[in-house]
């Protein structure tokens, strides 16, 4: 796909996130829309994936396809909307974001059934084990997919994090290509204040993996060559670990960069702002 | 009373280890996972005859659960191996998120469960892992009995599609099911009918519940004694119906006597059938350093203390 038509899913892509918590007054839209160019990047140009006239059609075994694990579940809209933009669901259900009796529960999940979704996640850290054991099992499969996985920065706080690092290497899990959303920003503010993570390119190098940057992960065009060039790494006994450079907010110009927006909601006047900032590409669910 | 004997005492870890080289031999999909505790596990069979299936994870019990987890999406079938504590406790919010919030089909399957490791202390002994097993939606929770129930239970659960927690241990205790038997989860065993109370025990505690049906039957009590190994999901039909016949009931268990079988079957109970219970369990406290016998008598979990609790349901009827 054209770097240019991924833009424009990613503009509708932002719209959508800022609807939806809108529409519930609740959830995460700052890491969502700082995270957008990485899922559109994935799902309509990156992963394989089982399609049926360009839609994603979904199993829960993933035999044969691409699978992607989002650990930092708090930036739920993002997924689903690019699950729904690429057709797993339909597009007006995000409208039940957040609200009883819906698949799209606050944090993500299996229990309602939402196509797309292979593990709950929510509580932190628990992901990236998750997805080494998913791509364990496609090589115990003869299967050569890879696995892509999605952190926080401030996750890289939870041990659990560090137990997965340790193993991942130890076993040579080399179809795995994990991101860290490198923000800088955390509920309580700057992760640097924090809690400093310090170096974790120099962390994770030190613990056996393959480690590159996406300087700019907010631009298309850069993603797609660092994606090109993390699979280039793989498959050779190393895990990769991706650093993904990203703001937090990116696209809004008032959520941009700052931590007060991890979770909070925009109001009618805020919506019609951000709105107005965001192309309407493929129409509005 | 029926009669029971044995000629052999084994550790039903040892069980588990047989139904694990069983399992590896029968099923493919099977993965074993271990955190540093091989030998205790009983995994040496399996390991040498599927090499390939068995994944180190070294003491990190947390990413053993979520790796278990994403091995399930691909179609295999983890076990998830180490000490109850560790299993249990340690891992909660992994087990809960990952596992059964996520309705995976992981088995967690732990040895050293209770006072009766003995010597290592409360660090070790947890009382605590059934309630909290138990408390997960969707999870089933098997204790079973011997060294024959405990291979059989293993080699079930393999067939069984959601998570599962499989307590077993580390003392020496006797044999006395049978070895070919058929494990059925969440079908209560009739271990000893009888007529004045029912005795509902899980996993070596049953053991001690014939021992003190025979007491009791010395003194002139008859004594119904059922085998509850998976306290969840509970065979409430067989604890109706024998209370229906004797009016009243004992639960034996090493556990906390808050949040274990006693209390499911209390729930029972009160719904269905107002009778008399006493409970058999460690009284909300933690363990400590000694002997399997020794800690079993002081923490009150002996055949002695099932007599003695029989005679108070009893006179309480």
């Amino acid at each position: 796909m054209e770097i240019e038509q991924l833009e424009k899913i990613a503009s509708q892509v932002r719209r959508d996130i800022v609807r939806m918590v809108h529409g519930c007054q609740s959830g995460h839209p700052g890491g969502s829309l700082g995270c957008t160019d990485l899922l559109v990047a994935l799902y309509f140009e990156r992963m394989q994936l089982k399609e049926e006239d360009g839609k994603g059609v979904f199993d829960m075994d993933g035999t044969g396809e691409d699978l992607f694990f989002l650990s930092n579940g708090h930036i739920s809209p993002v997924w689903y909307s690019v699950l729904a933009r690429k057709g797993y669901f339909p597009v007006e259900e995000l409208a039940t974001f957040r609200k009883l009796d819906s698949r799209l529960q606050g944090h993500p999940t299996t229990h309602e059934d939402l196509p797309g979704i292979r593990i709950a996640s929510g509580s932190l850290g628990q992901g990236l084990s998750v997805a080494i054991g998913a791509a364990m099992a496609k090589k115990l499969n003869g299967e050569d997919r890879f696995v892509y996985c999605l952190m926080g920065d401030g996750e890289q706080q939870e041990g659990q994090v560090w137990e997965a690092a340790t193993f991942a290497p130890h076993h040579m899990v080399d179809n795995l290509i994990a991101f860290i959303d490198l923000n800088g920003q955390q509920i309580d503010g700057p992760t640097v204040k924090v809690m400093n993570n310090r170096d974790l390119g120099a962390k994770y190098e030190a613990f056996g993996w393959e480690v590159l940057e996406i300087t700019e992960g907010n631009d298309m065009a850069s993603i797609i060559k660092g994606l090109t060039e993390a699979k280039g790494k793989a498959g050779q006994g190393k895990p990769v670990m991706v650093l993904l450079h990203t703001g937090m907010g990116y696209g809004v110009d008032f959520m941009m960069g700052s931590h007060k927006w991890h979770g909070v909601a925009p109001n009618d006047e805020q919506l019609a702002a951000a709105l107005a900032q965001l192309e309407e590409t493929l129409g509005d669910y | 009373m029926k009669k029971y004997t044995f000629t052999e005492k084994k550790d039903t870890r040892s069980g588990f280890g047989a139904g694990m080289q069983v399992l590896g031999q029968q099923n493919p999909n099977v993965v074993a996972l271990c955190a540093d505790l091989v030998g205790s596990l009983k995994l040496d069979a399996f390991i040498k005859e599927n090499p390939e299936r068995f994944i180190q994870c070294g003491i990190s019990e947390a990413n053993m659960i979520g790796v278990s987890a994403g091995l399930t999406i691909g179609g295999k079938i983890p076990f998830a191996t180490t000490f109850a504590n560790f299993a249990t406790g340690r891992v909660y919010d992994q087990i809960r998120q990952s596992v059964a919030y996520s309705g995976k089909n992981v088995k967690i399957c732990a040895s050293h469960a209770g006072l009766t490791l003995g010597e290592d202390g409360a660090t070790h002994q947890i009382l605590e892992d059934l309630g909290m097993m138990k408390m997960l939606p969707g999870m089933t929770v098997i204790n079973p009995c011997d060294y024959n129930q405990t291979k059989a239970a293993t080699i079930a659960i393999a067939e069984h599609d959601g998570p599962v927690y499989l307590r077993f241990g580390r003392p020496v205790v006797p044999i006395f099911t049978d070895p070919d038997q058929k494990f059925e989860i969440g079908k209560a065993w009739m271990v000893s009918e009888g007529t004045d109370v029912s005795i509902f025990a899980t996993g070596h505690l049953v053991w001690e519940a014939i021992q003190a049906g025979e007491q009791l039957e010395a003194e002139g009590i008859s004594a119904e004694i059922i085998n509850i190994h998976t306290i969840k999901p509970l065979d409430e039909e067989a604890i109706l119906q024998s209370v229906a016949k004797t009016g009243c009931a004992v639960t034996a268990e090493e556990h906390n006597r808050i949040g274990g079988l006693g209390d499911s079957v209390a729930q029972v109970l009160i719904k269905n059938q107002l009778v008399p219970q006493e409970y058999v369990a460690v009284d909300d406290s933690f363990g400590e350093s000694g002997t399997p016998a020794q800690l079993m008598k002081k923490y009150g979990l002996s055949a002695e203390d099932i007599v003695a609790a029989a005679k108070r349901a009893i006179a309480r009827k």
